[in-house]
This record gives structure tokens, sequence and C-alpha cells, in this order.
């Protein structure tokens, strides 16, 4: 296995670039990125209208919402990969496509993740700040949202940990991330499949897990932050 | 944009793979859901079995599949395991649907981590009398866990649990990466052929959506019904 | 000030407010009390529409509360209210708690706010705590700049609901003290409390509630001594063993 990570290692680690494009786990970790950035403000519009007051917000936002978490990724993706180039005009990459993608599923999830904060959020301070006259959306803006955030972080990582296994799933159209580097690499192989993607596992293992070590840190130091506050609740 | 026409796609040869890609992705759920609870069943006796060693395997084996992407998983075993096994069991392999079986495991093997750790917390969330109560009334271990906990466990995972049922009949989908022909699969031959892509996209989404929602009805019917039981006992 | 008429609510088939009618007057101090479920909490948070109500009107210096077309928070901004729970902001110091009404809806600028907040809490004792944050507060600490935050937007009328029943004893007594002096300071004031001491102290009236209706309506004086209402005798009584 020595022998294949030294041969091919670099092919993982960022695919051709600097001789070509960025490939590999470079690249992995960039479509999680790019995925997580991008679909972040719309979570939190999703995660506010599906907590919002008025119909004409919560009801799309369940809809959208039900819809993204009824498909396969894979189907998120084709489905992607077919109307993308239709809304844009003209055809896009894998990598376009695949981003365009995470987005759609991220902001479903994550959307989730953001409606739970703002309902974590006791009652008390919205009808505190409601009773001085503070309009929704102010005290969405001044009271909820500030506090939810900070305590939505552990969960925003953890959704950054499944956008990096899901990037794994733009194999399918050819992009080069590390799982199709490695497909590529037991293709030009074929006698070591089990070496390829156990290297191309234990890569995966190392990267999310270490990343799950640090969600539990977080929690465990917002949870302490939320011990010291008592007249809060 | 040409017209929409549904009914191109639902007839003939096109209907025909698209009832086959539904009945194998049913086929496959099916399958590694049943073989997956049994396997959790067993890694939750692992895991609570107080010895050392088997405590060690049930927790890698859950960190393992929790870090690595289900594709990856996939690819190891239909690539990667058929390497290490003798010639002779190669050959029956490949000669007797190797694709169903070894994506079966996979996906079994994968919703086994997930919903051992489900079961866990369910477990965790009993009093600790119960256990005491069943032991001073003469019960084994085994016993207690069997007719005491384990049911109730089972009721107070019964959310997690329909979750990840869900998740696995979506990750069915990654079965078409190594060519078999579930429902996301099939959509692609029939769009492939009829170019009409987004109505074989459309039914096909439809068919995840109509058996997410059912999967997602059950559940809700039968939590009620196990909490109902409650609290007439 | 503050009228109720013929008001009514409904939560599904139970009547938690029964025929409320009722006029509070400027510079007045009201006291509702009464038994637990009474509706005396309900009846506070009607005022500035923390409930809605399903019949009658209710009017705050001339502007009935629950109408349709009213600008709810403008008219809340106008109506002081001190929560059980304190409900102060946790992620802001006591400062920024006492200053973020009067810059956000008032739109002071926030050096005013500043400047005004840290007159009001030194009005509460609490000036010293200016740059502290909730969590790191007494219960007694924490109540106090609620009060001062709802003074910071200077309304006319100030509403308690409770303000003592989470704290510990040896807290009530600070509390009850700033809103003794803000009764002095002739506050138009409807505090619902067991605090019976300081309804007899600074109170002008005590409406006693049961069942969502006001049964009797007394100075403090005739109301602790001879109680009218079977049920009022029965709850002085019970006031005097606890």
């Amino acid at each position: 296995m020595i022998e294949i990570l030294d041969r091919y290692g670099l092919l993982l680690l960022m695919g051709q670039y600097p001789h070509g494009p960025l490939g590999g786990l470079a690249l992995t970790i960039c479509l999680a990125l790019a995925g997580l950035v991008i679909s972040f403000p719309l979570a939190v519009l999703v995660g506010i209208a599906r907590t919002s007051p008025w119909r004409a917000f919560r009801l799309p936002a369940a809809l959208i919402v039900n819809a993204v978490r009824g498909l396969p990724v894979l189907m998120l993706i084709f489905w992607a990969y077919f109307i993308v180039p239709l809304m844009i005009g003209r055809s896009v990459s894998g990598i376009t496509t695949v981003i365009c993608a995470l987005v759609l599923y991220e902001l479903a999830f994550m959307g989730e993740v953001v409606r739970a904060g703002i309902e974590a959020i006791p009652k008390g301070q919205v009808e505190a700040a409601r009773s001085m006259g503070m309009s929704y959306r102010q005290t969405l803006q001044k009271i909820i949202l500030p506090q939810a955030l900070v305590q939505m972080a552990p969960s925003i990582l953890n959704q950054f940990i499944n956008l990096v296994k899901n990037t794994s799933l733009s194999y399918i159209i050819s992009v080069n991330e590390l799982t199709y580097a490695a497909y590529q690499v037991n293709a030009q192989l074929l006698t070591r499949p089990f070496e390829v993607y156990l290297i191309l596992a234990a890569t995966y293992f190392l990267i999310c897990w270490s990343l799950s070590l640090a969600v539990g840190k977080m929690e465990r130091s917002v949870n302490q932050r939320r011990q010291l506050a008592p007249g809060a609740a | 944009m040409e017209m929409l026409n549904f009914d191109a796609v639902l007839q003939g040869k096109y209907l025909g793979w698209l009832l086959a890609g539904a009945a194998m992705t049913l086929a496959l759920f099916a399958v590694s859901w049943l073989a997956g609870f049994a396997l959790s069943l067993v890694l939750l006796a692992l895991r609570q079995s107080g010895i050392r060693v088997m405590q060690a395997v049930a927790i890698a084996f859950v960190a393992y599949h929790r870090n690595v992407p289900a594709l990856v998983q996939v690819f190891l075993w239909y690539f990667g395991v058929p390497q290490l096994l003798p010639q002779a069991w190669q050959s029956w392999i490949n000669a007797n649907g190797s694709e169903f079986v070894l994506v079966s495991i996979a996906l079994a093997w994968n919703s086994a981590a997930y919903m051992s750790e489900d079961l866990r917390s369910g477990l965790r969330s009993l009093p600790r009398t119960q256990l005491e109560a069943a032991r001073a009334i003469g019960m084994t271990y085994l016993q207690s866990m069997r007719i005491v906990l384990v049911p109730q466990a089972l009721r107070a995972a019964l959310p997690p649990l329909v979750n990840q049922s869900l998740t696995l009949f979506k990750t069915t989908s990654l079965a078409m990466a190594v060519g078999l022909a579930e429902m996301t699969y099939a959509s692609r031959q029939v769009e492939n052929e009829s170019f009409r892509t987004f109505e074989a996209f459309a039914i096909a989404s439809a068919f995840y959506w109509l058996c997410s929602f059912a999967l997602a009805s059950a559940g809700k019917h039968w939590s009620r019904r196990l909490s109902l039981q409650e609290r007439r006992a | 000030m503050i009228s109720f008429r013929d008001v009514e609510k409904y939560y599904g088939t139970y009547k938690a407010l029964d025929a409320i009618t009722e006029t509070v007057e400027k510079g007045e101090v009201v006291v509702v009390c009464g038994p637990s479920g009474s509706g005396k909490s309900t009846l506070i948070r009607t005022i500035n529409r923390l409930e809605p109500i399903s019949g009658g009107t209710i009017s705050v210096d001339g502007i009935d509360v629950h109408a349709q077309n009213v600008n709810v928070n403008s008219l809340r901004s106008r109506i002081g209210f001190v929560f059980q729970s304190f409900n102060l902001f946790p992620h802001l110091s006591v400062l920024e708690n006492v200053s973020i009404g009067p810059t956000t809806v008032l739109r002071q600028s926030a050096q005013q706010a500043r400047s005004h907040g840290l007159v009001l809490l030194d009005k509460v004792g609490l000036a010293s705590k200016a740059g502290a944050y909730p969590p790191q507060l007494s219960g007694g600490q924490q109540q106090r700049v609620a009060i001062a935050r709802a003074l910071a937007m200077q309304p006319p009328v100030m509403l308690f609901d409770e303000p003592t029943s989470a704290l510990d004893p040896e807290m009530v007594g600070e509390v009850l003290n700033v809103m003794k002096q803000l009764a002095a300071d002739g506050m138009t004031m409807v505090c619902v409390t067991h605090e019976m001491g300081f309804a007899r102290e600074v109170g002008d009236r005590i409406l006693f509630m049961d069942a969502g209706a006001i049964l009797e309506r007394a100075s403090p004086e005739e109301f602790f001594k001879s109680p009218q209402h079977p049920r009022a005798q029965k709850f002085v009584a019970d006031i005097r063993h606890a």
C-alpha cells in the first residue's frame, strides 16, 4: 500500500494541479466549503421562513425542505445536471453542477438546523423584546439570531462533515474529486482494488473523524455556556 | 421547451425499466433493512457486553461506518472484498448477482452502525431501575435485555430509527454506481434513450417522495400506537 | 389610562376572563391578586396584547389595544412590562439590555441611550454592574435590570406580572423597594403579586380575581381587614396562615 501512496499520493491529494485543474482531496474540500458557504445564507433564510408567523413564507419553505429531504442526493445531482444549464442558458462544468446540488441539499438540511436553533431560544426573551415594541424583524435580528447562530455552530460543523462525505457522489458525473481520483488509480492498477479503496476510506475517515472530535468539543463548550444562563430560561 | 409528455415514458420498455427499478429499490431496501437491523442488535449486544474487546469492535465498526462515505463503503465491498476472497468464491459471486449481494451487505453494515447507535441512546434514556428490577426478579442479563429493556429502548428509539430507515431507502440509489438497476439508474436509462429527461426524473422523484411519505407516516402511526400503549398501561 | 370593557377570553371552551370591566386612572397603583388559575396573569398580559381577547375592548391612553389596524409595536413601546422570569437577553451586557429598546425602537443615539441607561441603573442600584452579563447576576439583580430596561422606554404605565415570585426570599425586598420608589414617583402601575405588604404600603386599590372574574374591589385597608366576598375572605385567611 505504501507504494500506491508513493506513486499516486499527489494525484489523490491534488489531482493534476499544478499541471492541470485542481482535483483529489483538495477539490473535495473546496467543494464541501463552497457548498457550506453558499448555502449558509440561504439556509438561514429557509430557517427564518420555516418559523415565520406568515403562511406565505412558512408553506413554500416547508415544501422545499420536504421535497429536497425526500430525494437521494444522487437524484439532486441529476436534477442539477439537467436544470442548471437550462436556467443559465449554456452548459456548466461538473463542479458547478455538484456545488448546485450540494447547496440545494444543505439549504434543506441546514435550514432545519437553523429552524431548530431559532425555536430553541426561550419564548420569554421573544416576549420581552416584543413587549418593548421591537418588531418581529428587529427581534430576529438583535435577539434571536445572534444567540441561535452561536448555539448552532456544532451542528453547522456537522453539516460540513456530511458535505465532505456527499462530495464523493460527484464521482457519478466524473468530477475529479477524491473518490473519482481513487477510481482512476484503481483503473490503472487493476490488481489491487482493495488497497486502493482502503486508502480512500482511510482518508475520509481521518478527515471526518477529526472533524467530529472538533464537533464534540464545540458542543461541550456551547453547553457549558448555556449552563451559566439562569434568568434567560 | 417542448411539451411534457409523460405518456411517452410510461409505456412499453420504458415503463418496464421504471417498474423494475422501483422493484429493485424496494428489494434492496427490504433486504438491507432486515439484515442491518439484525446486525444492529448484535452490535448493541457487543457494546453493552462490558467486555473491552467486544466493545472496541463495536465502537470501531460504528466509527468507520459513520465517517466514511456510503459510496466508498459500497466500492470497498464491491471492488475490494472480492479481491480478498478465494478464486472459487469470486467465480460464484460473479455468476450469481454479485451486485445485489455485495451492495446489500454494504448498505446493511452501514445502516446497522447508525441503528445500533440510535438503539443505544434509546437504551441510555431508560431509567437504570428497569434493569435492576428485572435482575431482582431473577432474570439473567440476556433475559432482562430481551424481555424488558430492548423493547422499551425500541420504543424510545423509534423516531431516529424511522429517520435512519428513510435515509437507508434513499441510500439504495448508490447501487447505481456499480450498475445495479434500481430506480435512479432506471430513470437515467429511460432519459438516455427517450430524451425525456424531465419526465423520467419526475417519475423517479415522485416514487422517492411517495415512499418517503409512506415510511414517515408509518413511523408516526407506529409511534403513536406505542405511546398509547404506554398510557393505557 | 387603562380601561377594560366587558372583556372576555376563551381558551377553547374554557373561560379564562369573564366580563371584566375596570378602569385604572393615571398615577394609580393597582394590585391584582387571587388564587392560582384565577386569570390574573392572563388579564395583565392582555393589556399589551401578549394574549389576544375573545370579546370586549381594552384601551390604553385612548387606543383600542386589540383593534385590527392598531400599530402594536408603537403601542407596546409605551407600556412597560416586567416578567416573572426576568427574560433578560443573556448575550447582551446589562447596559446593552437597558439601551437596546431605546436604540432599536425609539431610534435614540447609542450615546443618549447609554447615558440614560446608566442613570436608570443607578436608580435601581446597579450602576456598578453595567458591564456585567445577566448570567453573572443574582435573581434579584436581574429583575432590577429588567425594571430598568422597561423604564428606559419611558412608558407612562408599567405592568408587573408576579415580579418577585421567582426570587429567593432574601432578594424580594430589593425588588419591592424599587417598585415602591416608582410608585412614590407617581408611575401608573398594575401589579399582579402575592406580596401583600407591598399592596398595603403603596397600593391604591386591590382587585381580587377568581375563576376569571373580578370578585372584589377595595382599598388595601378594607380588603385585608374585612373582605366582603366569601372567596376573598378565604383567600385573606389563607394568606394570614401562610
